[in-house]
């Protein structure tokens, strides 16, 4: 196991941290909000982005100076949070999520089949590819990653008040629609830089899992969004680690911890209720 | 005749895998925009989403074995269906996070059998073919099958019309007139795990919420009369499955030049397309009927 | 406006307190149908004004109109003596009808202190003592101290609506607005929540605005009260508004007030359609065949 802490492996760790800080932070507001499908289809229709890169500048391509699947994921990612935010104030928010979301991958299965270069390239970017980050990638990762996390801490109030009152945080000057605009821009953001790793399908179950969990456990907003964190890095931790020793996929165990973390949480909030114990402050 | 020939290129309709194709394209569609439109009305597209899917993973399995993935779609359709409504969330909120985790769940173990699939075989192909669907490549052997499965769902949703229709208003106003709720909803589910797994055969399993959202969408917003939606939708979704397949047949010539366009993508975007359009017209017809000026409209909670 | 329906003039308030809250020929016209009709009204410190009416007479516009959401067709609002605006920190509001989900963690003292800096950038994990101490003494005032640290989403309607009617007062507002703070509420609860707001009107010395279709359960604490029916208002005490001859005018048909023990009940009166036609205050809409609904 020691090979599991040098060479190439820091940066895995490094990345795999970082993407987990992200998701635990943004995944406490996406389910606060009841944003699961956007924060399922928004990362899932990026993935259009990346084969368009491909087929653009190659698989190992870049786009003025950055990596080009970063590029895709972002150029996609943002578009479907603007596409999602427009046609979901025109009709229904979750039709309009969900066609938002095949259109894109649509063009996704498209660009693809243009390019002819189906089955690696694409299993490693449905899947995640943990162990092949380019250590050039890292900073890019990095501030995308700083972005999303100030974004979430300065929007924190009036996002809380937008969840709970709509109506009172309307009348204090708190737009709904911008709050979610802005909201839809920080889990675009969050896609991009953590993509490459934990892979378009299963990027939000690590958003939901650890979430979900935390607040089974604490009542205190604050609390439960840093348990989130600490669960969401603990998962991707024990991931990298099972990930290595079977060399099955990364994503096969942020998706299934997911439920498990769940399931852990709601074991908890009832074993609590029936022992009559309040929940911790 | 001309005009015939610019549309359908030559050898369209002597094409024995455009035949299935088609056939296949209408039958997937025409039950799914039907069954879709509940979905629309019960609001539970990402459960819809998710059923297609998850049932990726059966789909894999079902390739693993040497099976038609028709078999593995369904036989997941159904669990994953089951497992949504046995979890008995009412709440929008709660329903949609515990469905995300079934789906996480069941997309964990997609992305290991995929993985298995291709180092063991080599198969590379197979990821593509389960989760993007390759209309052009349904066997004349698959049809009968498919036929028949589209005939027990479309049948077991005309049975319930109109006790499905009530459900998805409300399932207490249901409740309370004597519907057997639980019961209806499983015929639902029946009839949506079907679906989903005939639109996944076709368009794939990622595609397949576009077959089952967005025409009954459009259709919705085009009707105020339900059965007509349900009518209008399935064929709006036959419509957007036959337009999608003549272009692919035609894309051939199209730049970049020497590849057809995909099939799943082109149904997509012709869905996409007449949802985009209903609004327009929808906005047209509300316009003419009451002016108003904007910002007017109070919120939903007035 | 007929001289039967008293409303405040200039003249009714002259001499006194500034008004917290003035409104003064109000209409707001919806796809060209006026929902409000030339209301106007006036509120002072220090009392509980109750705005009645049934479901789609106006109350949740008139709402939105004070509190800067909607802009009125014709008409102005004063509040505190200023133009309304939005983002208007001299209003507390509590809305009508709120679903606090119950897997939400948030505790009931986090919800009072989003009423005090909600609409603020940053996380707010530096609090200055004295805003502690004011969250703390508004979980008080309202007798919320005891489940302060329980989940919002677990506690009873009554304990619900004190949490929030002390998330709207902890911004120290010189008006509250409550839209049908007692919908949904067991006489309990009820009960509770109206000495509540009693108390409060009285100890804080604001104006309290409160919407309910039945004056009823407001009677003891009330000092006035608007009359709200087909977009038009009538004003003043209860003995000034509810009266046959003002209740008539504004409906647009015979109506007659019965006074039952310490009830009031306001019924269609002498109307061919309705020969035993005993409806109660909270049914007044379906009394009057011609009272104009309107729905969003």
């Amino acid at each position: 196991m020691a090979s599991l802490f040098t060479g190439f492996m820091t940066d895995t760790w490094v990345a795999a941290t970082m993407v987990a800080v992200v998701a635990g932070v943004v995944g406490f507001f996406v389910v606060l909000r009841g944003s699961s499908f956007v924060a399922h289809a928004i990362p899932h229709g990026s993935f259009g982005g990346a084969a368009g890169a491909a087929l653009l500048v190659g698989v190992d391509g870049t786009i003025l100076g950055i990596s080009g699947t970063i590029a895709g994921l972002f150029v996609f990612a943002v578009a479907g949070a603007l596409g999602i935010g427009w046609l979901g104030r025109r009709g229904r928010h979750d039709v309009a999520t969900a066609l938002s979301l095949v259109m894109m991958l649509g063009l996704g299965f498209l660009f693809l089949s243009w390019s002819g270069q189906y089955a690696d390239a694409l299993y490693s970017l449905l899947f995640g590819e943990v162990f092949g980050i380019p250590a050039s990638d890292l900073l890019p990762m990095a501030v995308l990653g700083l972005l999303c996390v100030v974004g979430i801490a300065s929007l924190f109030r009036p996002l809380m008040l937008s969840s709970v009152l709509p109506e009172v945080g309307e009348a204090r000057g708190v737009r709904a629609g911008w709050v979610e605009t802005g909201f839809l821009m920080v889990v675009a953001l969050a896609t991009t830089m953590t993509v490459p790793v934990v892979g378009v399908l299963l990027m939000f179950s690590l958003m939901l899992g650890p979430a979900a969990a935390s607040r089974s456990v604490t009542s205190n907003p604050r609390a439960a969004l840093a348990m989130s964190v600490g669960i969401a890095v603990l998962t991707v931790w024990i991931g990298i680690v099972l990930s290595y020793a079977s060399n099955w996929p990364l994503g096969f165990f942020v998706g299934v911890s997911g439920a498990v973390w769940f399931v852990a949480g709601r074991a908890w909030a009832w074993r609590r209720r029936i022992r009559g114990v309040p929940l911790a402050a | 005749m001309g005009a015939v020939s610019a549309i359908f290129a030559a050898g369209f309709f002597q094409n024995g895998s455009v035949h299935a194709a088609l056939l296949a394209g209408a039958v997937a569609a025409l039950v799914t925009g039907a069954v879709g439109t509940f979905t629309v009305l019960r609001g539970q597209s990402f459960a819809g989403h998710a059923t297609g899917e998850v049932a990726a993973t059966g789909g894999s399995a079902a390739m693993l074995g040497g099976l038609n993935p028709l078999w593995g779609y369904l036989g997941i359709a159904v669990i994953v269906a089951g497992a949504i409504e046995a979890l008995g969330v009412q709440r929008p909120r709660a329903r949609d996070l515990a469905t995300g985790l079934v789906l996480g769940a069941g997309l964990g173990i997609a992305g290991l059998l995929l993985y298995l699939d291709t180092t063991g075989t080599s198969t590379s192909g197979a990821a593509v073919t389960v989760l993007f669907g390759s209309l052009f490549a349904v066997t004349r052997s698959a049809l009968p099958g498919m036929v028949a499965l589209g005939g027990v769902s479309l049948a077991l949703v005309v049975l319930t019309y109109r006790l499905q229709l009530l459900t998805a208003l409300s399932p207490d106003l249901a409740a309370a007139r004597g519907v057997p709720v639980r019961l209806v909803s499983l015929a639902y589910l029946l009839s949506l795990a079907v679906a989903v797994s005939l639109a996944a055969e076709t368009v794939g399993a990622v595609l397949a919420t576009a077959l089952l959202i967005g025409p009954p969408a459009t259709a919705l917003r085009l009707t105020k009369r339900p059965g007509l939606a349900v009518l209008g939708s399935g064929l709006i979704g036959v419509a957007a499955a036959w337009a999608g397949t003549v272009l692919a047949y035609d894309s051939y010539y199209w730049p970049p030049a020497g590849r057809s366009w995909p099939p799943s993508f082109l149904i997509v975007a012709v869905v996409f397309g007449l949802y985009l359009g209903s609004g327009a017209v929808q906005r047209v017809r509300g316009r003419r009927r009451a002016p108003l000026a904007p910002g007017a409209v109070p919120a939903a909670t007035a | 406006m007929s001289a039967l329906v008293p409303s405040d003039g200039a003249a009714t308030l002259d001499g006194e307190a500034p008004a917290t809250l003035e409104v003064s020929g109000v209409t707001v016209s919806v796809s060209g149908r006026e929902v409000l009709r030339d209301v106007s009204f006036r509120l002072a410190p220090g009392q509980l004004t109750a705005l009645i009416g049934s479901n789609g007479a106006g109350k949740t516009t008139l709402f939105r109109v004070i509190l800067g959401l909607q802009a009125p067709t014709a008409g102005t609002i004063l509040v505190d003596g200023h133009p309304r605006a939005r983002r208007n920190p001299m209003i507390g509001y509590v809305p009508q009808r709120v679903f606090l989900d119950p897997d939400m963690p948030l505790r009931a003292r986090d919800v009072v202190s989003l009423g005090l800096d909600g609409h603020r950038l940053g996380l707010g994990l530096r609090r200055h003592a004295d805003q502690r101490r004011r969250v703390e003494e508004m979980l008080g005032a309202v007798d919320a101290l005891r489940f302060a640290d329980s989940r919002v989403g677990n506690l009873s309607g009554g304990e619900q609506q004190r949490v929030l009617i002390a998330h709207a007062l902890v911004s120290r507002p010189r008006l509250l607005i409550l839209d049908e703070p007692l919908a949904n509420l067991d006489l309990r609860a009820e009960r509770e929540v109206v000495d509540l707001l009693g108390r409060i009107t009285r100890d804080q010395g604001i104006s309290v605005l409160i919407s309910a279709h039945d004056m009823n359960p407001l009677l003891p604490v009330m000092h006035r009260l608007v009359y709200l029916a087909r977009g038009r208002a009538a004003t003043g005490t209860v003995e000034e508004v509810v009266r046959p001859e003002v209740l008539s005018d504004l409906y647009g048909q015979h109506v007659d007030v019965l006074r039952v023990h310490d009830r009031i009940l306001v019924v269609a009166g002498a109307d061919e359609r309705l020969p035993a036609g005993l409806r109660h205050a909270g049914s007044a809409a379906g009394a009057a065949p011609h009272t104009e609904r309107w729905e969003p």
